[in-house]
């Protein structure tokens, strides 16, 4: 008894610290979405708290008077309309008796605390939507995302199915060369093929970024391959009898049993694509038209520095499309991540 | 013999077929640009006036190893970041796998999915939060640190996240925990594969927290803690998104965040020295390769394969 008790005192011990690390390592999205439906004004007072506060004011003959709490001499406090402001006495109208003479109150007004009301500026999130011609940069980033995707999960298929299931001289070779690539860092290859891409006229283009996935990528090979062996030879063989040729057994064969890679390969190449930022940065400098999301935030923070309330909104939007798919898809996921770290 | 050639040249040139799209693409995008990239190091480059271009031998090289402080800076800033960051991320990313992995955790799969979130949010968006987050002023760090112990954390004479020499290398570190998921799941996903025997063994000797975490989890998780260390390394050597969406590669504060592959960036596309700039890359690859054989080096002394005998 005493020892299933210490138990759940340490259960809920560990996972109230958790809980609170937890806190501190999203403390970051909370403080975008705080600071993303705030006005300038609001951010400024550095005592505004989660959601965002506007002073009130109540209408009084057609004036816009400020609401303060005014303590009044039976001890009680009241939210009264500041009518008059001296310095010594003050005149207060009552909201809910507009229509009584106005009260008049000792002391200096200005030691009255003001009644705020959440305000939150919704109208954040369509401006910097506008400003920053967010539908534009989401249709690039979308379409590299796609098209590249498409290209590195066909090729890194079928190159993985080589790797695979054939036996060729100089396999084992290939094959070492081929995981050796992941190792080798893009910048030594980076200016020959810039250059590469700048006599042939691709610069400007986004083709440097989308041709080169059609021709496989080591990272997608290897996890793929990984995968591959695991499905039995059995089902091949039955296909041959079958009368199916290598070709047929790839895509009815080896791609409907390989889907979980196939999905964690393409979600890791979008992902990839949605971040890439050394690529678009290069290749399609001088053409904001073909900018990605990735590139026009970066800008758009340089030209907007001081509008922290418009470069949170905007930062928050650019996270929709990658959240709603990793919540869609998670298991896929971190299935594909298990697969690649651990089998090396 | 003779009836299993035919299928093994059958086998040979559909092997040779499927893998044919990498063969072309190392050929074209890894194979041909290396070697142009040596041919490159001894020209002085301008691929907008290209009848300027003409060769210099090995003018690059000792500009680069003997003229220019800035190439040592890139690289002593990169390497002064690298002992900063990894070790703190690293061990970070350990104490999560162990704490999420741990059998007292409640509501375990929605502590998996909240701490791997992060790792989904796009770079550049999570650089700009972080960086309001740490702002001097307006950010909710310093007033967390102030109401929490006190210190005067806020204002221009707190602790200037962003802005001070001192703190830019933590500044970057927090900013890269965001992308620690993958780290995270794949060490948990190595302590799950390590045998309950041997800990149930240990139980039965007696043996503390300590032991068995000294004793067993560690040394079984070497492999993997090798296989980061090596990746963690490659990419830092590439150092480069977060300093230039902050600052544009000025090297704010006072030349901090010239890493040397913003150095690279700056040679070949800001100056258009791309003879130069392939020099730099061949020294960004050449130091990562040095370390990462020291890495290997050092590895039969500290790293376990529990599939291998001693």
């Amino acid at each position: 008894m005493v020892q299933s008790r210490t138990l759940i005192w340490k259960k809920w011990g560990l996972t109230a610290l958790v809980l609170a690390i937890l806190l501190v390592f999203l403390m970051p999205l909370f403080y975008g979405a705080s600071m993303s439906i705030k006005s300038k004004q609001q951010i400024a007072a550095l005592d505004s708290g989660l959601v965002p506060q506007s002073p009130a004011t109540y209408s009084y003959q057609g004036k816009a008077l400020p609401l303060v709490r005014v303590p009044l001499p039976d001890g009680s406090t009241r939210e009264l309309a500041l009518q008059t402001k001296r310095r010594t006495m003050s005149m207060f109208i009552d909201p809910v008796h507009p229509e009584a003479p106005a009260l008049e109150w000792q002391g200096n007004w200005r030691a009255l605390k003001p009644v705020t009301h959440a305000d939150p500026q919704w109208k954040n999130y369509p401006e910097s939507w506008n400003t920053i011609d967010f539908l534009k940069l989401l249709k690039n980033t979308a379409l590299y995302g796609l098209i590249s995707t498409i290209g590195t999960v066909f090729s890194s298929g079928l190159v993985a199915y080589g790797f695979a299931r054939f036996k060729f001289p100089g396999k084992n070779i290939l094959f070492v060369i081929l995981i050796a690539t992941i190792i080798l860092p893009p910048a030594v290859t980076l200016i020959p093929t810039y250059a590469f891409f700048f006599k042939i006229g691709w610069v400007g283009t986004w083709l440097p970024l989308m041709v080169p996935p059609f021709f496989a990528n080591a990272y997608n090979v290897f996890l793929m391959r990984q995968f591959i062996m695991g499905i039995p030879r059995e089902l091949d063989e039955a296909a041959k009898i079958d009368g199916a040729g290598p070709i047929r057994t790839f895509f009815q064969i080896i791609v409907p049993q390989a889907l979980p890679a196939v999905v964690a390969v393409g979600l890791f190449n979008f992902f990839y694509c949605w971040n890439d930022f050394f690529g678009p940065l290069i290749y399609l400098a001088g053409h904001p038209e073909l900018a990605p999301l990735s590139i026009g935030l970066t800008q758009f923070n340089n030209m907007y520095t001081s509008q922290t309330n418009l470069i949170q909104a905007a930062s928050l939007l650019a996270c929709v499309v990658p959240l709603v798919i990793f919540f869609a898809a998670q298991r896929f996921f971190i299935q594909g991540v298990v697969m690649t770290g651990v089998d090396k | 013999m003779k009836l299993k050639s035919p299928l093994r040249g059958w086998e040979t040139r559909w092997g040779l077929f499927f893998i044919a799209p990498w063969l072309i693409g190392f050929a074209v995008f890894y194979l041909a640009p290396m070697a142009a990239s040596i041919g490159f190091t001894t020209l002085h480059m301008d691929l907008a006036n290209p009848d300027r271009q003409h060769f210099v031998g090995a003018a690059n090289w000792i500009r680069a190893l003997t003229a220019d402080p800035e190439i040592y800076q890139g690289i002593g800033r990169t390497l002064l970041f690298t002992l900063v960051t990894l070790p703190v991320g690293f061990a970070f990313a350990l104490v999560m796998a162990l704490l999420l992995n741990s059998r007292l955790l409640l509501g375990t799969s929605w502590f998996r999915t909240l701490f791997y979130l992060p790792t989904m949010i796009p770079l550049v968006a999570g650089v700009l939060i972080w960086a309001g987050v740490l702002n001097e002023q307006t950010g909710w760090m310093n007033r967390l640190i102030q109401t929490a112990t006190g210190f005067h954390a806020v204002g221009v004479a707190g602790l200037r996240w962003m802005a001070d020499p001192a703190l830019i290398y933590f500044s970057y570190t927090l900013i890269g925990l965001w992308g620690l998921g993958n780290t995270i799941l794949v060490l948990m996903a190595g302590l799950q594969a390590i045998p309950t025997e041997l800990f149930e063994a240990a139980e039965i000797d007696g043996a503390s927290w300590t032991v068995r975490m000294t004793r067993i989890t560690l040394p079984m998780l070497t492999p993997i803690i090798f296989y980061n260390l090596v990746i963690g390394l490659i990419g830092l050597m590439q150092y480069f998104l977060v300093p230039f969406v902050l600052n544009g590669g000025s090297g704010f504060p006072d030349g901090w965040s010239n890493f040397i592959m913003i150095y690279f960036y700056k040679q070949s596309f800001d100056y258009n020295n791309m003879g130069y700039g392939s020099v730099i890359a061949w020294i960004i690859f050449f130091i990562g390769l040095l370390f990462t054989a020291l890495l290997f080096g050092t590895s039969r002394r500290w790293v376990f394969y529990a599939g291998e005998k001693e």
